[in-house]
């Protein structure tokens, strides 16, 4: 920077695509292992969700009772007990006639070992559920909808929180202050406890969901992007622009908007690990998208109460939120660092 | 500091009235209460009579200053399931869920200290690399989700400690793990970056070269200073135990309040569940006003901040 009141005045230089691409490519060589792991299970999560309805092997929402709790394809055989019992009715019985097949002297009312052999089967790769649906199934169909949860929640939250922040931001004086007031009361919010009392209020659905994530997503943007604002409106191309008579809205939106991209690139992509989080945990309590639509979360609880005969049932969905999250952090830390490294210590 | 103290309590204050109107709205849109409280061979005067003890033949503002007037004296009504006092149950199940929280904080203090001591002092060693994958786990791990497996390996699998429910000692370990996981995972963060600056200052560089020893400039010069972050971070640490143990004891069927929410949401006693809201409410945002305050008072420069 030789002559500085020259250049001052122009709005951060432009950095031309091919010169970004090579940024990020250098910061994924460092750490290529962790990211390539990341990226890869990012692209299957989203591929698979994308194409859920085409390539899930069965219909996520109906399965065979008799094909109930069948384990993962690679388990061939597992032993439970069962009662015996003049007709075997239910999984945990078994009939007299076929009990004194596996012991000679059994009675009625006894409770013996079974060994259930090749139970798992290569057409249920991840096993069944408690109502014999395919768990390979309803994970892909579960991320579909913790896709289309979290793209609406952050399209929605992370417009009004940008547009809110770029006016608080830019205003100043009692909008900010007002505004920043409001943001302070959302971010005090118990979250769980406002959706519990909506869902018991107005019942789950999938529209509820999304409103209560907007409710708690949106003021994360807004003081991120106010707070990038406070800096960048002190520059001289601002005042420029307003000289030249550039209404508010194209100030906010064609000079403001695009100084604070990077920041927004970098708050959505750590945002959709706490929303999807957030959606598995309501779920999981009951409160989120109501069945039989596959949510990981409550594909969870389902299998709280069988964890002894079917562990699988709880381990598959909550595998597939720990390796989407897992990935996301590293993901989006990566791309803090890389696009915004001052974003770092706000942390 | 004055000026700060009223800041935060009026933004306490209006949280406060925000989830009470949130509560009180929602109450009033799911449906009439009337027809929950009452039986089918309830007569005309039965559904006056009641219409006149719950106020509803009054306007809807005033109807909010009576449910204010009441939840200002922690009075919620009956419960719908029960019909016992809600304001009794909640106080009854409370010290279930304080024991717990408490649990969880000093799991988290215990773990989590500790191990960000050890991986800033010993970088790029094995116990940097354990803090890096609890940091990473701790922010990835449904909480939920670790509750159950822990249950599944240590309680059904291995049986080690009882599954669910609140008995001896031992009964609380995996859900104070399950709650105080997240905690443990952020302070082991929060001590691990502020131990690394603290390292890298002028004045342990000072003490080093006059010859102190190594413990006493790690646990004497860099600790004390690099402890004040983590603490910060307590105030938020106390609000996330209060609401997080409604997964904990979800999951675990603590008998606290957190469990008290779950089954009001599945039985759909909404007199259980705003009163609960309101006073978890509570809890949550009188703990950050007044750790906010208390550290206001101790360091000048969140006071301007």
């Amino acid at each position: 920077m030789t002559s500085t009141g020259e250049y001052a005045v122009l709005a951060p230089r432009r950095v031309s695509a091919s010169v970004r691409a090579a940024r990020l490519l250098r910061g994924f060589r460092r750490r290529n292992i962790l990211l390539a792991f990341s990226v890869f299970i990012l692209l299957l999560i989203t591929g698979t969700g994308i194409l859920a309805p085409w390539i899930s092997p069965h219909n996520p929402t109906r399965g065979k009772l008799e094909n109930q709790k069948l384990p993962p394809a690679w388990i061939g055989e597992r032993t439970t007990a069962k009662t015996v019992v003049d007709f075997g009715q239910s999984p945990d019985q078994i009939s007299i006639s076929k009990a004194k097949r596996i012991k000679a002297d059994v009675v009625l009312g006894d409770r013996i070992e079974v060994v259930i052999r090749g139970s798992g089967r290569t057409e249920f790769l991840l096993g069944t559920d408690h109502l014999g649906r395919d768990m390979l199934s309803r994970i892909i169909h579960g991320a579909r909808i913790s896709l289309i949860i979290a793209s609406v929640t952050l399209g929605v939250g992370g417009l009004i929180g940008t547009t809110v922040g770029l006016a608080a931001g830019y205003f100043g004086g009692w909008v900010d202050e007002l505004v920043m007031r409001i943001v302070d009361i959302f971010l005090a919010l118990p979250l769980i406890l406002v959706a519990l009392v909506l869902v018991v209020a107005l019942g789950s659905s999938f529209s509820l969901v999304v409103f209560v994530l907007v409710l708690f997503i949106w003021v994360r943007f807004a003081r991120q992007i106010r707070g990038e604002v406070l800096q960048l409106k002190t520059m001289d191309y601002i005042a420029l622009a307003k000289v030249a008579g550039a209404s508010t809205p194209r100030i906010l939106f064609v000079h403001l908007l695009p100084g604070v991209i990077n920041t927004l690139i970098v708050v959505a992509t750590l945002q959709v690990s706490i929303v999807i989080l957030a959606e598995s945990t309501l779920s999981f309590l009951g409160a989120g998208v109501p069945p039989p639509t596959p949510a990981w979360g409550s594909m969870i609880a389902n299998g709280r109460d069988v964890l002894k005969d079917a562990w699988w049932i709880s381990t598959m969905p909550g595998v597939a939120i720990l390796l989407t999250v897992l990935s996301l952090n590293l993901f989006g830390d990566w791309l803090r660092d890389t696009l915004d490294p001052r974003l770092r210590q706000l942390e | 500091m004055q000026k700060f103290i009223a800041r935060r309590m009026v933004v306490t204050v209006f949280t406060i009235l925000l989830v009470s109107l949130i509560v009180f709205v929602m109450v009033r849109v799911s449906g009439d209460p009337r027809t929950l409280l009452l039986d089918d061979y309830a007569s005309i005067e039965d559904y006056d009579e009641l219409t006149a003890n719950l106020g509803l033949d009054k306007p809807l503002f005033t109807q909010y200053a009576i449910f204010l007037r009441h939840a200002l004296v922690l009075d919620f009504g009956d419960s719908v399931v029960d019909e016992q006092p809600v304001t009794a149950t909640i106080l009854q199940r409370l010290p279930a869920t304080l024991q717990l929280g408490l649990a969880a904080f000093i799991f988290s203090l215990v773990i989590g200290i500790p191990l960000g001591i050890l991986s800033s002092v010993k970088r790029d060693s094995v116990w940097d690399h354990v803090g890096k994958v609890v940091a990473l786990l701790g922010q990835s791990l449904p909480p939920f989700w670790l509750g159950i497996m822990l249950m599944f390996f240590f309680a059904v699998t291995l049986d080690w400690v009882p599954p669910s429910g609140r008995y001896e000692w031992s009964s609380f370990i995996l859900p104070a793990i399950t709650l105080g996981w997240f905690t443990t995972a952020a302070n082991m963060r929060l001590v691990r970056s502020s131990m690394l600056t603290a390292l890298d200052s002028e004045y342990i560089k000072l003490a080093r070269a006059k010859g102190v020893s190594e413990s006493v400039v790690v646990w004497k010069h860099a600790l004390k200073n690099a402890i004040i972050p983590p603490l910060t971070f307590m105030g938020v640490t106390l609000g996330t135990l209060v609401t997080g143990s409604i997964v904990a004891e979800a999951v675990f069927a603590w008998p606290g309040i957190g469990l008290l929410a779950f089954d009001a949401l599945r039985q759909s006693d909404y007199a259980m569940l705003q009163g609960i809201i309101i006073f978890f409410t509570l809890m949550y945002v009188g703990t950050s006003l007044a750790v906010d305050i208390l550290y206001a008072y101790l360091d000048p420069r969140i006071r301007f901040a």
